[in-house]
């Protein structure tokens, strides 16, 4: 079997957006809608602060209360672990939304556009109706995944498999793997680090991991650089 | 829009989502009330159907609330599609069959049809506000929703305000009697408990708790101390018009404060939980 999960090293994120960007780039999402966010946080209280920048978005959970409350079963789970949503079912109700612990879903009205009312010419090329007025949310580039996999490409170490957002990552501390696979990047980040998922006492078994540390009874783990390195044949 | 550890208040369901459960409940309340007080022989026949149909345009006026709530409204019967797992399909199927019920009930009123279509209206009904509750339990985003007390809460408060409906009518339907009026009673006080059980549920959650105390103030207050004490007084007046009178007014103020109060859980209670980070990230060179 195959659990397509992500992977954020809490310690390498700089909070620069790019995953953001290219999300938006990627998927073409309205102003106002963004699929893959980077939270600013601040914990504590002066002097004792701490700033994290956490990727947050669609957690793909094991059992997601989205799919459980959808009335239309738009919302679904494949069998390795993506949730989707057929725009062509969803009545957008909402109910998904307010369901989601993560905050991960979106219902835009009216299409919208960067620059008022008109539409830009690459707006007017990608802007999908189909999309209006439903649930969307992340889709951890599932047409990407499916056509890589399809060309024998593994995604998270193929570009052209991967997710747009752990493409663009500048630090590298995005990574897309199969949890499934013991030899997977995704597997052996988690094996060599301290991790948690977030809300995980709600039971939604979120499909999205945060390293926080190194586990030193682990022995160490290599950089995700040298795992993609290695899984390319380069190192 | 504040994006962090700070729960906000949900923005997806607004007031035509709350109308649902506010008008939605009470209907289905007040079919349930009429109809289990016309199997006791205690409803006025003449005014059943007038009762049943005002029930049935509360439920209806909540479902077209949450049809204009509706990204794509033209799609509304997909809303069918899932009953195996979604309490949206089952309130609507429970909705659908306890309209048609309720329609044969208030037109075959005095039949031998009667007592069947009752009992059956008062099944469908309790379905409703079953539903109802279940759905606002399933939205594990939202604390107050999710808690397990909210099915009951929700239950409760849709009978109360159902039978407080009932009761605001009375001097115009005819005569509850003294053992309506201490089922009246029951049902708040029931309410009461739930309310508790849901206040304790949710006090962890200080800023929920907070954004509902003023409407549970006015549920405990004027939904409950108050139209207990009017019940009592109208008990020992008996028949009269002023018991009738001071039962209409325990109805009006059960109904009132339990619609308010729902409405706060549904607009101003319904904080999510905001992004939680267990652990910090550990960089740099440790000691």
């Amino acid at each position: 079997m195959t659990r397509w999960t992500m992977v954020a090293d809490l310690r390498r994120c700089v909070g620069c957006q790019t995953c953001t960007a290219a999300c938006k780039h990627a998927n073409a999402t309205p102003p106002g809608v963004q699929w893959r966010r980077v939270l600013d946080l601040e914990v504590g209280e002066y002097p004792d602060v701490q700033r994290a920048f956490v990727p947050v978005g669609c957690q793909h959970c094991d059992d997601p209360p989205c799919m459980t409350v959808c009335p239309t079963t738009a919302t679904r789970k494949r069998a390795d672990g993506i949730v989707t949503i057929d725009y062509d079912l969803c009545i957008g109700c909402s109910y998904c939304a307010v369901a989601c612990p993560y905050q991960a879903r979106y219902k835009t009205d009216h299409a919208s556009f960067a620059y008022g009312g008109a539409p830009a010419a690459n707006e007017r090329q990608r802007h999908d109706p189909a999309r209006v007025a439903v649930a969307t949310k992340c889709t951890f580039c599932v047409e990407r995944i499916d056509r890589g996999v399809a060309a024998g490409q593994t995604p998270g170490v193929d570009p052209d498999a991967t997710p747009a957002c752990v493409n663009a990552c500048i630090s590298q501390a995005l990574a897309f793997g199969d949890l499934d696979d013991p030899a997977s990047n995704v597997s052996r980040l988690l094996a060599g680090n301290r991790h948690f998922r977030m809300h995980e006492a709600l039971g939604t078994g979120p499909g999205f991991h945060y390293l926080w540390d190194r586990d030193d009874a682990a022995g160490g783990v290599p950089a995700l650089q040298q795992l993609v390195a290695e899984a390319q044949g380069l190192a | 829009m504040n994006y962090g550890p700070r729960p906000w208040v949900q923005q997806h369901w607004d007031l035509r989502a709350a109308a649902n459960f506010t008008c939605g409940g009470a209907g289905a309340g007040l079919i349930a009330w009429t109809a289990a007080m016309a199997l006791a022989g205690t409803s006025a026949a003449a005014g059943v159907p007038a009762l049943l149909l005002a029930g049935l345009a509360l439920v209806g006026i909540g479902l077209g609330c949450v049809a204009l709530e509706l990204g794509r409204p033209l799609r509304a019967l997909n809303v069918f599609r899932n009953p195996r797992t979604s309490w949206m399909s089952r309130e609507a199927i429970a909705a659908t069959l306890l309209v048609a019920v309720t329609l044969v009930l208030a037109w075959g009123a005095g039949t031998a049809a009667a007592p069947a279509a009752a009992t059956l209206a008062v099944v469908l009904a309790l379905a409703f506000v079953w539903c109802q509750g279940r759905m606002l339990h399933a939205a594990r985003g939202i604390p107050a929703w999710r808690s397990s007390a909210t099915p009951a809460l929700m239950a409760a408060t849709a009978l109360t305000e159902g039978a407080g409906l009932w009761w605001l009518t009375a001097p115009w339907h005819g005569q509850g009697t003294r053992a309506a009026l201490a089922g009246f009673g029951v049902l708040i006080v029931l309410r009461l408990i739930a309310w508790l059980a849901h206040r304790r549920s949710v006090a962890a959650h200080r800023r929920v708790a907070a954004a509902l105390a003023p409407a549970g103030v006015s549920l405990g207050a004027l939904g409950t101390l108050a139209p207990l004490a009017l019940i009592v007084v109208a008990a020992m007046l008996g028949d009269g018009a002023w018991g009738l009178a001071l039962a209409a007014l325990a109805g009006a103020l059960a109904f009132g404060a339990g619609a308010a109060f729902k409405l706060a859980l549904i607009l101003r209670g319904s904080f999510n939980q905001g992004f939680a980070v267990e652990r910090m990230p550990v960089r740099g060179t440790r000691a």
